[in-house]
């Protein structure tokens, strides 16, 4: 029985978050909410006469991520002319790229199962993104606020295996385009888009095969139900003795299945020819050098850097880079007097655990870096002790109040005084002669457990290690006794 | 050179003209003539020759980034034949 | 009141700026004159009559404050290619019927603040295709020295409303020779500037890399003026040059000494008009004796010139043409599907001669044939213009025909696209290369039938080319003569 592996490449379509549109000076707005048509003008609804400017910080930003992504940048850059008839593109045509790119030949390292695979990036360019339309019964409705948005196609070369390669290519590229201040990735917003280009071979041969489009996946959730389902359904349809036919597909939430697409309103012939409203855009090398420099610290260097400077984990620092936000929150809370892994530990452990269990965002987190250092800084100082901790994070999480505040309030300051504590002690050994008997013989087990009816006691915040302590002490000198 | 009828139909499909049968077949006369006259073109040697999609002695003309308001929906819809809710209405677009 | 619409630019302004004339006189006059005769001529699609005399005011009160130029209160007409905010812009065509534009062309704004009265919007071939006006969706015009012929196209309704005294000067367009053809055929003088001196913003495209605004007016010191109007970077559109605009006015001069105009020898071969013919080369002497020297020059590709304009133009148009659909602006044949809204809007909004060129444009970019049409013909082009550069290494100005013929009759070659298109042989070249080209009269064949005198300079040379023209122009009386005309 043959077994068969998938071919995959992604299409990336990432609006570039300028102040303005590509080739007008309407406002880039989030097009989810605006009302429609208020963000246009005679140029991007394509009235007749009108003519396209290019943004240059659109260019800059497309520069950016060409070279975040390891590609040459094209010095030769010529926008062209892509024909077809769809409603949200008001001129017919799209000026998009097509022999002359901003970027190619770069490429971007994925993680998959502890191992580093490096996915090509055939080229990215630039486009304007289309209007919207929205179906309401037998009409269709246009809004053209976000005709003319500066895109940034990004395609990679068939290169991943799997559906967990096309994920953690998804996210990476995703979190590559938060960190450069591009894109703010939230995909609800229709500002970044994913297409799949899926075929079916026999695992290791290097046969390319037909293969279907996946269009308008909006979350990476659909993109990887979608190629599941189409990769499944392609090696099934092999398998049975079928062919794969090339077909553009759209992905059904609720079914979860890829649909063929109506061919007859997506134009085959794109009629590609060069922009004759835009002269040739000449990319010099003193300024993608000027670029380069201002490049932040990229998702890897920065991964690289908490496990080579900071002492991490590689699976702490990945968790940790893997989302901007993420990321800029632990540096924030490293700039006090505090010990990275530490910080690490809480960050991805504890609050983490509260942010799923909430379904928040960590740019929705109540604690803030600094409130969280002051938190472990009560531990440090053996104000509270861990588990104490664990429960006053919980209660900052919903109260969005200091540790300080909170420990005050409950009254969960651990109990730390020998004095207090040697009380304590004696009451539970006097209240528990037979244990403490069976410990003096040999029972060493039972040590522990004494030590627990103390921390019950004291509802968990006397001070474990003096407790330890004093407890040996005492007992020990039973034993002499 | 003729076209053929298959291929006048195609080129009217790709320009959305829903052309009449004389129509169709009074362009593709008129249109392989004008074709059989463009082909005096192949006779020149442009192996060495760039194309030249632009005269102009200008190149890297780019804007700064600064968004400015157009116009409020009411003129841009003004010339509309069909609008609901500040938007161009059509019928439906098929999936 | 015959005689205040026979002034040209620089004498009304002389009249107007002494107190003795006041441009709603002017301007009323025009109206009275366009009453009276564009009925039959029906240079004009639309005559602003109201907003004019208001314009025509506020001009006065301008000049009353103090404003000295001599544009203001100067009644002019634009093509109806040019976008008018507020003011019907049909292109000529039945797809854009009511449409008014929300915004207006930066060559009529320019005009506008320079105080230019807007008389109305003038009759053209549809978008541009076409060189008699014919192919209107709103009838032809007629040619004002004999109605029964055409007055060339695509800007046949301006230079006839110029010939015809209905207007001081009109703005046109001009891709493939759609202004100094009308202005051959007109007797009247037509400038196609450099491609890049004159904003497109506002101009309906037709052909992206060859189309340029430029003026039609009765004397040569006119279109100076207007061109130093119009000429000059726009942000708004890219492929305007960033350039110096000079004082045309100055350029004129009297005399030619020292010029050297350069005669293509392929260019007085076949097809031409006998009579075309001798009254160019009789003017060409004339040059001589104003003191040029005449050599004969060679443009070796002029006749691929043709076949790359028909293969280059009609692709671009494709394209340009692709958003009248209906949906956002003009009327829409609604169909069940959107797919037959689309082609029937289209079908019923573009008349044959746009259809067709659609259709030749759709088919040179298509796949499979985009390397041997519209590839091989850019490539051409760059000969062409090669050709053009050369030549201008050895003259400052080249002289020849605007036209192979004069004013052919109405209907004559409506059924032949081919020979249709020969009429623009002369022209063409200069596009591709994105030259300048002036038409001046320069004498009538037996029929009185006028003929122009093409001259054409190199990329941003239009200062010599109008120092030629006007020197010709003042040693000679064709700019004098008139088209008899009643009502």
């Amino acid at each position: 029985m043959t077994q068969y592996e998938p071919v995959i490449g992604l299409e990336v379509h990432a609006e570039m978050l300028t102040e303005s549109k590509m080739f007008c000076a309407c406002p880039v707005v989030d097009s989810t909410e605006a009302p429609p048509n208020t963000t246009v003008c005679p140029v991007c609804t394509a009235q007749p006469g009108v003519l396209p400017v290019i943004n240059r910080q659109a260019v800059e930003y497309g520069i950016k991520v060409g070279l975040a992504l390891n590609c040459t940048i094209n010095e030769f850059n010529q926008f062209a002319r892509k024909s077809y008839f769809y409603p949200d593109l008001p001129k017919g045509y799209q000026i998009s790229q097509y022999e002359h790119p901003l970027a190619s030949n770069g490429w971007l390292d994925i993680d998959v199962d502890d191992e580093t695979r490096r996915i090509g990036i055939t080229r990215a360019h630039l486009e304007e993104d289309t209007g919207k339309n929205i179906h309401m019964g037998s009409s269709s409705l246009v809004d053209l606020n976000r005709a003319g948005v500066p895109l940034l196609e990004i395609v990679s070369e068939p290169d991943m295996r799997s559906v967990e390669e096309v994920e953690a290519y998804a996210r990476k590229l995703r979190a590559i385009l938060v960190y450069l201040g591009v894109n703010h990735g939230d995909m609800s917003k229709g500002v970044l888009r994913f297409e799949a280009n899926i075929s079916v071979r026999p695992t290791g041969s290097d046969e390319m095969n037909t293969r279907t489009e996946i269009k308008n996946l909006n979350s990476i959730r659909s993109l990887v139900r979608a190629s599941q389902y189409e990769i499944a359904r392609q090696i099934k349809l092999v398998e049975s003795g079928g062919q794969v036919i090339q077909q553009t597909m759209g992905f059904n939430e609720e079914s979860g299945k890829t649909t063929v697409q109506r061919s007859k309103e997506y134009a085959d012939d794109y009629r590609y020819f060069p922009e004759p409203d835009l002269p040739p855009l000449n990319i010099d090398r003193a300024w993608v050098a000027a670029i380069e420099k201002t490049l932040p610290e990229l998702p890897d260097a920065k991964r690289e850097r908490f496990i080579d400077e900071l002492g991490l984990s590689v699976q702490d620092a990945g968790v940790l880079v893997a989302d901007k936000a993420t990321a800029e929150y632990f540096e924030a809370a490293l700039k006090a007097d505090v010990d990275a892994k530490t910080v690490a530990n809480w960050v991805t452990g504890e609050l983490f655990r509260l942010m799923n269990a909430a379904g928040v965002e960590i740019e929705q987190v109540k604690v803030t870096p600094e409130a969280l250092v002051d938190l472990i800084k009560l531990v440090e100082a053996e104000t509270i002790n861990n588990n104490t901790a664990k429960e006053v994070l919980e209660a900052m999480f919903e109260t969005g109040h200091s540790a300080g505040e909170i420990v005050k309030e409950q009254g969960l300051a651990q109990i730390s005084d020998s004095s207090a504590l040697e009380a304590i002690i004696e009451q539970v050994l006097e209240a528990n002669p037979e244990p403490v008997e069976k410990y003096l013989g040999g029972k060493e087990g039972l040590f522990g457990w004494l030590v627990g009816q103390v921390m019950k006691e004291t509802r968990g915040q006397a001070n474990a290690t003096v407790v330890n302590q004093i407890m040996r002490e005492r007992l020990e000198g039973m034993r002499k006794a | 050179m003729t076209l053929s009828l298959e291929q006048v139909t195609h080129i009217a499909e790709l320009a959305r003209l829903a052309l009449t049968d004389e129509e169709k077949e009074r362009f593709r006369d008129q249109l392989s003539a004008i074709l059989d006259y463009a082909a005096r073109l192949q006779e020149i040697d442009t192996s060495a020759i760039p194309p030249m999609a632009n005269v102009l002695p200008v190149d890297t003309v780019m804007r700064d980034d600064v968004a400015r308001l157009g116009l409020p929906p009411e003129q841009i819809l003004a010339n509309s034949p069909d609008q609901e809710d500040n938007m161009f209405r059509v019928p439906v677009i098929l999936e | 009141m015959t005689e205040l619409t026979e002034l040209t630019i620089h004498e009304a302004y002389a009249l107007l700026k002494k107190g003795e004339l006041s441009s709603v006189d002017l301007t009323q006059a025009y109206l009275d004159r366009i009453d009276v005769l564009d009925g039959r001529l029906h240079a004009y699609l639309a005559v602003t009559s109201d907003e004019t005399l208001e314009q025509a005011r506020r001009a006065d009160e301008r000049r009353a404050k103090g404003e000295d130029d001599p544009l203001l209160g100067i009644p002019v007409a634009y093509k109806d290619v040019l976008c008018t905010q507020g003011v019907e812009t049909t292109c000529g065509s039945k797809i854009l019927a009511g449409y008014k534009p929300p915004y207006t062309a930066t060559a009529i704004d320019k005009m506008e603040a320079r105080g230019a009265v807007m008389l109305g919007k003038t009759n053209m071939d549809e978008f541009a295709m076409g060189s008699s006006t014919e192919n209107s969706g709103y009838g032809v015009t007629r040619n004002p020295w004999d109605t029964e012929r055409v007055p060339g196209g695509s800007s046949g309704g301006s230079a006839a409303a110029v010939a015809a005294q209905m207007a001081t000067a009109a703005l046109g367009s001009d891709t493939g020779g759609s202004i100094r053809q009308p202005a051959s055929l007109c007797g009247v003088v037509g400038l196609k500037p450099s491609y890049g001196r004159v904003s497109r913003y506002g101009l309906v495209a037709y052909a992206s890399s060859l189309d340029q605004i430029g003026p039609f007016s009765r004397s040569v010191a006119d279109a100076a003026v207007l061109l130093g109007a119009i000429a000059g970077h726009d942000p708004q559109d890219s492929t305007s040059v960033d350039m110096p605009v000079p004082d045309y006015i100055a350029a004129l001069t009297s005399d030619l000494k020292g010029v050297k105009v350069g005669v293509p020898k392929e260019y007085f071969i076949e097809g031409i008009d006998p009579a075309v013919e001798r009254i160019v080369r009789a003017a060409i002497d004339q040059l001589k004796e104003l003191g040029a020297t005449v050599q004969e020059v060679s443009l070796p590709h002029t006749d691929m010139a043709l076949p790359v304009y028909y293969l280059i133009a009609p692709a671009e148009a494709s394209a340009n043409l692709a958003r009248f659909d209906g949906i956002r602006y003009g009327p829409r044949e609604q169909g069940d599907t959107l797919w037959d809204t689309y082609c029937q809007t289209r079908e019923a909004g573009f008349g044959p001669e746009v259809k067709r060129r659609i259709m030749l444009g759709t088919y040179a970019l298509s796949a499979g044939y985009y390397d041997a049409y519209y590839l091989k013909a850019q490539k051409v082009r760059t000969l062409i213009k090669q050709d053009f550069d050369a030549a201008f290494e050895d003259v400052d100005v080249i002289a020849c025909p605007a036209s192979p013929t004069t004013a052919f009759r109405i209907g004559e070659k409506v059924d032949d696209p081919l020979q249709m298109y020969l009429s623009d042989v002369f022209t063409l070249a200069l596009n591709l290369a994105g030259n300048c080209g002036i038409s001046v009269p320069c004498g009538f064949d037996d029929d009185n039938l006028p003929v122009g005198l093409q001259l054409v300079g190199p990329a941003f040379g239009e200062e010599r080319i109008l120092r030629a023209a006007h020197a010709y122009e003042q040693a000679t009386e064709w700019h004098k003569r008139v088209p008899v005309l009643s009502g």
